[in-house]
């Protein structure tokens, strides 16, 4: 038996048809759409490589089951590049160097939107580690993924407020 | 993970209808899902209840008493301003346990009904009187230094490792269920069975029994000025209790009128103790009562197996979440959510 489900997937509207009821969201993303930025690390929820937005919210992929979330609005790393250039995020996640191997990075910046959009953390870097928990990152690039959620944070900050003005 | 049918149900009524043996209800799936992938758990129909209407409120009755609807997720209850003035043991509580991620999708009812587990359970190789009636218990003897304390027997020496059930059981929190024979609701103290008779029952529930609500009474509030939750992890952030402690206190004149006292990472259902929390009752707040308090709350630990150090661990961490309980509830969430070690946020790096 085979049902179909309708995501919004970076902005576009899909109609997926699911024929196996195992399929997780992140398997549906990077089998059956193409989308590979989300990784596969752990797929037990412990790693946080599979981390996506799914109506505004960072959760697990892996632990999704794709049927679930019929009507969703999903984003992706892939979605948050607008052409060539890059998200606020993805920037400062390059100028303070917050990966090495890159693995985990596609994870740990949606993660950080996720923090961001949530708003808890304020400037404290303790509260940024602590709310960055859920990301694992084997090169240990943390300190400087703390930085860039902080600039990235502020610099989001400002253009809120610009286009407030 | 096996295969197994899908449905969706409108309704409660659907839900029902749609329940056979071995359907298990879906929600976030955060453990379930994961349990399945290891082949822990292998339900043969998921019912999945997150489309039904209704369930995932957060609502104040006349009485002062709150209803958290089962599809409320983790991280919405934390951060409610309200809920988290009233409640801060239980929100802090929340905010320890899993990760943002895990949070943003775990639902309440959810959390109540996760797995009492070890990685014994994980482990389909491995005997699991939990897992597969009589089959034998491998953390006997096995690695089981973070195992149960209290309430274990030779079937089953697991804890159930909720965080936020163990400030609910403290604060008398109460379970709405609805099942195929018409609705009820029980202490949520009275939910998670300890394993005392095989075949192990993991919950008071009868099958196709849902639980749709938890209930706070008002009068729960009353220690929200002296209330912490404190957990011990073997890692600062995203681990399982070592050992975890629930505290409350309401003073009067100088003495301790009500206290809330329960532990979790300890047994196999979140372990409140009336009868510490009834010898602070009438007693100044002073360490000599905290510590009497502790003795009396573990009296009856004994170690089921490499794991004696739990028992002292959990004795001075009821002693800890007393004192930081009587010090006052924090002005702000913690930065580091129940953790022992931090009590200062972000300067203490600093130093």
């Amino acid at each position: 038996m085979s049902l179909t489900i309708s995501l919004d997937i970076n902005g576009q509207p899909l109609s997926v048809p699911i024929d196996d009821p195992r399929t997780t969201l992140l398997d549906l993303l990077r089998e059956r759409l193409g989308l590979t930025g989300a990784k596969k690390g752990c797929d037990r929820g412990q790693c946080g490589a599979c981390t996506v937005l799914v109506d505004g919210r960072r959760i697990n992929s892996c632990l999704a089951l794709a049927l679930t979330l019929d009507g969703a609005q999903i984003t992706t790393i892939e979605g948050l590049a607008e052409g060539d250039r890059l998200h606020p995020v993805q920037a400062a996640f390059i100028a303070h160097d917050g990966f090495q191997c890159g693995f985990c990075t596609p994870g740990q910046i949606m993660s950080a939107v996720g923090l961001i959009a949530e708003a808890r953390a304020g400037a404290d870097p303790e509260r940024v580690r602590e709310l960055m928990s859920g990301n694992i990152c084997r090169c240990g690039a943390y300190k400087g993924i703390t930085e860039a959620v902080l600039e990235a944070q502020g610099v989001l900050a400002d253009t809120h407020q610009e286009v407030a003005a | 993970m096996n295969r197994f049918d899908y449905v969706r149900p409108a309704s409660i009524a659907e839900a029902f209808a749609a329940f056979q043996p071995a359907s298990h209800y879906l929600a976030a799936g955060t453990n379930l899902v994961d349990l399945m992938k290891g082949g822990a758990a292998r339900p043969k129909r998921l019912i999945d209840i997150t489309r039904i209407p209704g369930l995932d409120r957060i609502e104040w009755l006349a009485d002062g008493s709150v209803r958290i609807g089962a599809l409320v997720r983790n991280s919405d209850l934390a951060y409610d301003e309200r809920f988290q003035k009233s409640f801060p043991s239980v929100a802090e509580a929340l905010l320890s346990g899993a990760s943002p991620q895990l949070r943003n999708a775990a639902t309440v009812g959810g959390n109540l009904m996760q797995r009492t587990r070890c990685p014994y359970f994980y482990d389909v190789a491995s005997a699991c009187n939990r897992r597969l009636p009589r089959s034998g218990c491998d953390a006997i003897g096995g690695e089981n230094r973070l195992h149960a304390i209290l309430g274990w027997s030779d079937e089953c020496i697991a804890t159930h490792p909720s965080d936020l059930c163990v400030p609910l059981v403290a604060l008398d929190a109460v379970v709405e269920v609805e099942g195929p024979k018409g609705a009820r609701e029980l202490p949520l103290d009275e939910l998670h069975l300890l394993p005392h008779a095989a075949p192990l029952r993991e919950t008071a529930l009868t099958p196709g029994e849902l639980i749709v609500a938890v209930r706070l009474p008002a009068q729960a509030a009353a220690v929200a000025r002296h209330a912490r939750y404190l957990k011990v992890r073997e890692r600062t952030s995203f681990a399982f209790a070592v050992v975890s402690v629930a505290a409350g206190l309401e003073l009067a004149d100088g003495k301790i009128r009500t206290a809330r006292i329960a532990m979790g990472g300890v047994a196999a259902k979140p372990w409140r103790s009336r009868e510490a929390e009834a010898a602070l009752v009438g007693s100044p707040p002073t360490a000599e009562a905290f510590a009497r308090a502790a003795e009396i709350a573990l009296a009856e630990a004994k170690p089921s197996g490499d794991n004696a150090f739990k028992i002292e661990l959990a004795r001075r961490l009821v002693v800890r979440a007393l004192s930081s309980a009587l010090e006052g509830t924090p002005q702000a969430m913690p930065a580091l959510p129940g953790s022992p070690i931090a009590s200062v946020s972000g300067a203490i790096h600093a130093v």
